[in-house]
């Protein structure tokens, strides 16, 4: 079992969580996953790492409260436990020796554009953080998200706090002023990363993605998570999940991400049932 | 003293009706009664030779326990296969005997071999329902050793070296111990509380097992021997990744490797209503392969409720490499044999869908090296079966974690990890190896033979450096 050390809500479907596994603490490293079980028969959820704290052994993840598992993963509080928490998974993120790189996020991809952002600016790159959020209230990390970066460019679609627009605009206007950008790291929903990864591509700049598609065991044993990258399948677990974004099939990775929509909004009916039996 | 039994016929096992049990994920094969077991035993002729000991890879003393069910002392006959086999009612439902111990047996030149492996489970269900007797853990002689993988490679493996009293630490990366018996074999086959009441025993008996623990990623080889003071390791982390064709179409929706369908029916209990890990809906199944994961995976999916399970197997019935008691199974049970047949194309709706399979007709021609006939095309004899779903059952690549995070350890061509016939010993010193990681898929019998080899090569390897 393993203990939740700490739980914030960020917003009103974004929670971060800090739980105890010390083993993982001391060898994660930016850009790799945890596989995390609620509860004996739960599902193996994978997220990517947030942040660690090696004091206290904790690993930090934040997830949105979307589907069954991971609304009552949210429904776990301080202190409480959960059965199940394996990693450090996949491959960690090559920072090569990029001096200048763009790092974008969309939404809950923050919680991930954030640690990366700020392992690449404490090695003293230079760092534009571009990140985006629907509206005003979604807006998540906000202070922690300023001090990883030399610039920091909130946007937001309704143009309720920053920038009006989607990240996409955001950083065409960044490489319209200056292309001169060794790299562009973006995490996102896949819709955006699909989408970035045009813009980077028009102004031929390398693009890293990161990729979270449906998985189960995340040790490469069940190829549940493979993705076409240049004409090749790869595992995202573990050849990944760091790909070349101008390679990567996302239609494909779009339509594979979807396929257990149906039986996704079914469970969760069915645990709203029981919550509202309950009380 | 029983009278022999010289009846030619092996005693039937009494069965589930197929047509009950392709809609259920209990077990198929229900098991001797006492009766049936003592007259089954009496077949035995208690050779001097004892060739079936000699077919066997954990060498169980496989006359002496036949001879101990015939006197009726079923809990001696446990312990006396006990004493070799650390997982004794799982080889008696899983262990091809028919190509091991009972194509030797002497009985079976004229007429049916002794039902070797029936009997084995019988002793072993027995003794599960009756013997309750809590193993004593063994003394301590004061050594540590690590086990990679809860398979029943690794399972043997910590099971032989906690009886010599080593401290042994199984690391696994699921959040379960068993391995391929708990995600790969199915309930109906081999049921899941039997393989946690074989792990359980050997957790009474001192070893501990650590979940959630991916070797080579969270905790490296040398880090073991150097950090956390084991003294040898042995690496049991099995078959990898799964292959596909490489043909258009095997990235659509709907297409899973055996592995995914098989982990999401049987460790994520797909099956159950109640399983947070959901299943596709489907109701025409294409299963590629012949082999015991082909079979499993199409019995599967006729009990998640498909209407027509097709196996797709490029040569014939004879090549076919499942037991041929699986097959017989899976044709009792409906399951449709497209044999001869491989598939060329996976088609997709405009959605991305899965909705059928184009397959071309086969020939054999001269055998190649496998001195199996080769299967040949038949120009222009494509054709395309409905299905909505495909399962991908070919085999497996070698997981590359552990090697490519272990400098020194060295592998073949094909990625797995050189080991010593003999001794399972590695390129690296104190580590060891065996099971799939280094054959390739095979059976858990060879799997478990390999961690027993191992096991007490690593006694010796401990003792002689003291």
């Amino acid at each position: 079992m393993y203990k939740i050390l700490k739980k914030r809500d960020l917003n009103e479907s974004n929670v971060l969580m800090e739980i105890e596994a010390p083993r993982v603490a001391k060898k994660a490293l930016p850009g790799q996953f945890v596989i995390i079980r609620v509860d004996e028969d739960g599902e193996r959820i994978p997220l990517t790492i947030a942040g660690l704290d090696l004091e206290t052994g904790g690993v930090r993840v934040i997830f949105q409260k979307v589907g069954y598992s991971t609304t009552l993963l949210g429904e776990k509080n301080e202190g409480d436990y959960i059965s199940d928490f394996a990693g450090p998974l996949g491959k960690p993120t090559d920072f090569e020796d990029f001096k200048k790189v763009i790092v974008v996020g969309g939404g809950l991809g923050c919680a991930i554009a954030y640690p990366i952002a700020k392992a690449l600016y404490d090695k003293g790159v230079e760092v534009d953080l571009v990140v985006g959020f629907k509206t005003k209230d979604l807006i998540i990390l906000e202070d922690e998200m300023k001090e990883a970066a030399t610039r920091l460019h909130i946007m937001t679609d309704d143009g309720s706090y920053g920038k009006k627009g989607f990240t996409t605009d955001g950083l065409d206007a960044i490489l319209a002023e200056d292309p001169n950008y060794d790299a562009v790291f973006v995490f996102g929903p896949p819709i955006m990363m699909k989408f970035i990864a045009q813009v980077t591509k028009k102004y031929d700049v390398k693009t890293i993605v990161s990729m979270n598609p449906i998985m189960i065991d995340g040790t490469g044993m069940c190829g549940g998570c493979r993705i076409t990258v240049g004409g090749e399948t790869k595992f995202a677990c573990v050849d990944g999940p760091d790909f070349d974004g101008h390679l990567v099939d996302w239609d494909e990775f779009m339509r594979r991400s979807a396929m257990y929509k149906e039986q996704e909004s079914e469970a969760m009916e069915k645990h709203k049932c029981r919550m509202e039996g309950m009380s | 003293m029983a009278e022999r039994n010289m009846s030619p016929n092996k005693t039937p096992i009494p069965e589930q009706d197929p047509q009950l049990r392709n809609k259920n994920f209990e077990e198929v094969a229900l098991g001797y009664t006492e009766e049936m077991a003592v007259s089954e035993a009496a077949r035995c002729l208690q050779c001097k030779n004892r060739p079936c000991v000699a077919g066997c890879p954990v060498n169980v003393q496989i006359p002496e326990f036949i001879d101990l069910i015939v006197k009726k002392d079923f809990a001696g006959a446990y312990k006396k296969i006990k004493e070799t086999n650390s997982l004794p009612a799982v080889c008696g439902r899983v262990c091809p005997q028919e190509t091991q111990c009972e194509a030797r047996c002497v009985r079976g030149i004229k007429g049916d071999s002794v039902g070797i492996g029936r009997l084995e489970r019988f002793a072993a269900d027995w003794a599960m329902k009756n013997l309750d007797e809590k193993a004593e853990a063994p003394k301590s002689n004061g050594h540590k050793v690590a086990v990679l993988g809860a398979g029943p490679a690794g399972l043997t493996c910590a099971g032989d070296l906690a009886m010599l009293g080593y401290d042994v630490t199984i690391f696994e990366a699921f959040h379960k111990g068993g391995g391929v018996l708990v995600y790969g074999i199915p309930e109906f086959r081999l049921p899941k509380a039997i393989v946690q009441a074989e792990i359980d025993k050997l957790i009474e008996i001192g070893v501990k097992l650590d979940t959630n623990i991916l070797a080579g990623k969270v905790v490296s080889i040398p880090e073991l021997f150097e950090e956390e003071g084991f003294e040898a390791v042995f690496i049991g982390t099995g078959a990898g990744l799964p292959m596909f064709m490489e043909i258009p179409g095997e990235n659509l929706n709907g297409v899973f490797s055996a592995n995914e369908f098989l982990t999401r029916t049987n460790l994520m209990k797909a099956y159950s209503e109640e399983a947070a890990t959901p299943m596709m809906k489907f109701s025409k199944v294409a299963v590629v392969g012949g082999g015991n994961v082909a079979m499993d995976s199409a019995r599967c999916a006729q009990r998640l409720g498909a209407d027509t399970v097709y196996i797709v197997y490029r040569r014939s019935m004879e090549e076919m490499p499942a037991r041929k008691e699986e097959v017989h199974h899976a044709i009792e049970e409906g399951i449709v044999f497209n044999i001869l047949t491989n598939p060329t194309q996976i088609i997709g709706d405009e959605k991305g869908y899965v909705k059928g399979i184009e397959c071309v007709e086969m020939e054999l021609g001269e055998p190649d090296a496998s001195g199996r006939r080769r299967p040949i095309a038949k120009e222009g004899s494509e054709f395309v079966l409905d299905v909505d779903a495909v399962i991908m059952a070919l085999g497996t690549n070698p997981n590359p974690i552990i090697s490519d995070n272990t400098p020194h350890l060295d592998i073949n061509k094909k990625g797995c990890i050189i080991a010593d016939e003999e001794t399972g010993a590695t390129s690296l010193p104190g580590v060891f190896a065996g099971g799939d990681i280094v054959t390739g898929a095979a059976t858990v019998i060879l799997a478990m033979g390999a961690g027993k080899v191992a096991a007490a090569a690593m006694d010796k390897y401990i003792q002689e450096k003291k």
